[in-house]
């Protein structure tokens, strides 16, 4: 009998970098989770926060400064943020999403530019792909890249929408149509590129007006003409949709990981209440009725957990159905964040539709969770192409 | 400058389930999980803020249990360069005056410029060790600090110490033992690189005959000079009493209430 896979438990340095991050998130985050929302302004101070204390630099190579976390421990970090307060959960995941390109493909050149000040959270980046008509179907992208033949320079035109911290962050990860013509294959259309926030053409047109996640400034972005030398391209001409594809494998856990964190704290916060909470002369978690759902939120809680994990450690194992797992942990911890906050809400009553207490927002947070990085439609595809080899 | 902190794993009082052995009314420490004392994390800031001014590094002495490693790699984290843990079975139950003389020992082997402690232990309480240490090694003794400024070069330092009525400034030659309060600032949460940096660190370990060599005699918990004979929890709280009304009322309730009892 071969003892268990030492990778079903979290390790010690794992266990260690969690507990650090909740002290960290119940302690300095929690207390400002409701003025985030409220105020639905980029919080500057989380990021501060989480740069000062290396959480930013997880995923990143500690030959660059950072603390080389593998796919686990960063999102067992996003984790423990999101359960106090999802927008600043956001930060770390989005600064790993959009830096994932650079990390999957960039030259040692390109990583030695720009991981070091991304590692210390001197700078942030956003990944800039969705388009107003180009969300679920990423190859239909508009925002063109023209090359300059007489320089060798990129020219970069059009706009994205719906871009998680794109007004915030000092790098934009750019994914624009190169090929010259209808006739290339819908996979081989995009290239990816690195653009500075400085560069002239470059515009953030507006903030969107969102139900939750609101610290996290969702921006539509514009290009005019936006001039991006050759050395800032990431990866190889026309390889962009693919390089986008294997970064979602790799970014839709972190989004699970957000998830369950959000469930996790609705989870908590309701269990507390109906400890305190009396109703006809005994607190209400005695109610069967009400046992019964906290029970339900937990198990349901845990295994999208466990999912995550899983899948964390088949992706870093290099699993030839990542994409699968990746897709799977987000389809599942999503949809159960969903349940599992509607459900706090609902053992909260009244209590639990008012912003005295932060299930509603939890409510509204975890909604994004079944849309953005994929919607849950997308993940079902991606994973029944997976079952049934169908493209 | 070398700067050594007393440090004592504690009971995590957050845990909510300290208690004590019904065999001899010593503290369950397996019962709960343990956390750096948090008054010696004040004394572990200060002597962390002093080497970042003035160079020079932080180690940590600690006597207690076996499983003490775990909690001072807390310690190791915030940044403290390595530790020392005096751990044997025989001093289980040593009461301050045997621990005071351990820790002298020890420390007698080691060369600092501070010796920074805690003001109390949120587990014993005592508060007299810091003191039997300094008077054990012939330390200036210079209690509750709010400021610490060494001056290396003059081989001196200056602190201000609490008074009922603002605070004193003494002056001492270094080596010298400092007790920290709360004036001296948060202790810093530990970052991530200092965690994983703290997991190799260096935990030495002794025993008490590596300590006190042959001189164990009158150490330990056997030579304690006290004994715990009985021990009761403290009887349930009274009903209370909630007052939830507007503050101006609330207040006007708890004045009559008190008045009433002629507490005030």
């Amino acid at each position: 009998m071969a003892t268990a896979t030492p990778t079903y438990r979290l390790t010690e340095d794992q266990a260690a970098l969690r507990d650090a991050v909740r002290i960290l998130a119940d302690e300095q985050i929690a207390p400002r989770a409701a003025e985030i929302d409220r105020t639905a302004e980029f919080p500057w101070d989380v990021k501060e926060l989480l740069a000062s204390h290396d959480v930013l630099a997880l995923p990143f190579p500690e030959a660059h400064g950072g603390l080389g976390g593998d796919l686990l421990t960063v999102c067992v970090a996003i984790e423990q943020i999101s359960r106090v307060c999802a927008t600043s959960g956001l930060i770390l995941a989005v600064q790993e999403l959009a830096s994932l390109p650079l990390l999957l493909a960039g030259t040692e050149e390109q990583q030695a530019r720009w991981l070091p000040d991304l590692a210390a959270g001197r700078t942030l980046v956003a990944f800039a792909l969705t388009e107003a008509e180009a969300g679920s179907d990423v190859a239909a992208a508009r925002t063109r890249a023209r090359r300059d033949a007489a320089t060798g320079d990129w020219l970069i035109d059009g706009s994205k929408r719906f871009i998680s911290q794109g007004s915030v962050a000092d790098l934009l990860t750019v994914f624009a149509v190169t090929a010259e013509d209808d006739d290339t294959p819908r996979r081989q259309r995009l290239s990816c590129f690195i653009v500075e926030k400085d560069a002239p053409g470059f515009a953030v047109e507006r903030i969107e007006h969102k139900m939750g996640i609101r610290g996290s400034p969702t921006a539509e972005l514009s290009f005019r003409g936006v001039r991006v030398p050759d050395a800032n391209r990431i990866g190889e001409v026309g390889q962009g949709f693919e390089l986008a594809m294997r970064t979602f494998e790799r970014s839709r856990p972190g989004i699970a990981a957000q998830a369950v964190g959000i469930a996790q704290g609705a989870l908590e916060v309701a269990a507390g209440y109906a400890r305190d909470r009396k109703q006809f002369g005994r607190p209400i978690a005695e109610f069967q009725m009400i046992g019964a759902m906290l029970a339900d939120m937990d198990a349901q809680t845990e295994a999208a957990r466990q999912l995550l994990y899983k899948a964390c450690a088949e992706i870093e194992a290099g699993a030839p159905d990542a994409g699968r797992w990746s897709a799977m942990c987000k389809l599942v911890a999503g949809d159960t964040a969903m349940r599992v906050t509607t459900d706090a809400v609902q053992v909260l009553g009244g209590y639990g539709y008012v912003d005295e207490f932060p299930v509603e927002r939890m409510m509204r947070d975890a909604k994004i969770t079944q849309l953005y990085e994929g919607t849950q439609q997308i993940q079902r595809l991606v994973i029944a192409r997976a079952l049934t080899g169908s493209r | 400058m070398r700067i050594v902190v007393l440090v004592k794993p504690v009971p995590d009082t957050a845990s909510g389930g300290e208690r004590l052995r019904p065999a001899d009314w010593r503290l369950d420490r397996a019962a709960t999980p343990a956390v750096v004392n948090a008054n010696d994390e004040y004394a572990l800031e200060a002597g962390l803020k002093l080497t970042e001014a003035h160079g020079g590094e932080v180690t940590l002495v600690t006597m207690a249990g076996s499983a003490a490693p775990e909690t001072l790699r807390k310690a190791l984290a915030m940044g403290a360069s390595s530790g020392t843990l005096i751990t044997d079975d025989a001093l289980g139950g040593s009461d301050t005056v045997s621990t005071a003389r351990v820790l002298a020992d020890e420390l007698r082997g080691l060369e600092f410029d501070l010796l920074l402690a805690g003001a109390d232990t949120s587990d014993g309480g005592a508060g007299v060790v810091p003191a039997g240490v300094a008077t054990l090694l012939g330390l200036p003794y210079v209690s509750y600090a709010a400021k610490i400024e060494p001056d290396p070069a003059a081989g001196r330092v200056r602190v201000h110490r609490i008074s009922p009525t603002g605070y004193d400034v003494l002056e001492a030659p270094m080596p010298a033992l400092v007790v920290a309060t709360q004036a001296l600032g948060e202790p810093r949460y530990p970052s991530l690189k200092g965690i994983m940096a703290a997991r190799s660190k260096t935990i030495q370990t002794r025993t008490l005959a590596d300590v006190a060599g042959g001189a164990t005699d009158g150490l330990g918990g056997a030579a304690a000079s006290n004994e715990v004979v009985a021990a009761e929890a403290p009887p349930p709280r009274a009903a209370t009493r909630v007052i939830r009304e507007p503050a101006d009322e609330a207040a006007r309730q708890v004045v009559a209430f008190l008045a009433e009892r002629r507490i005030i």
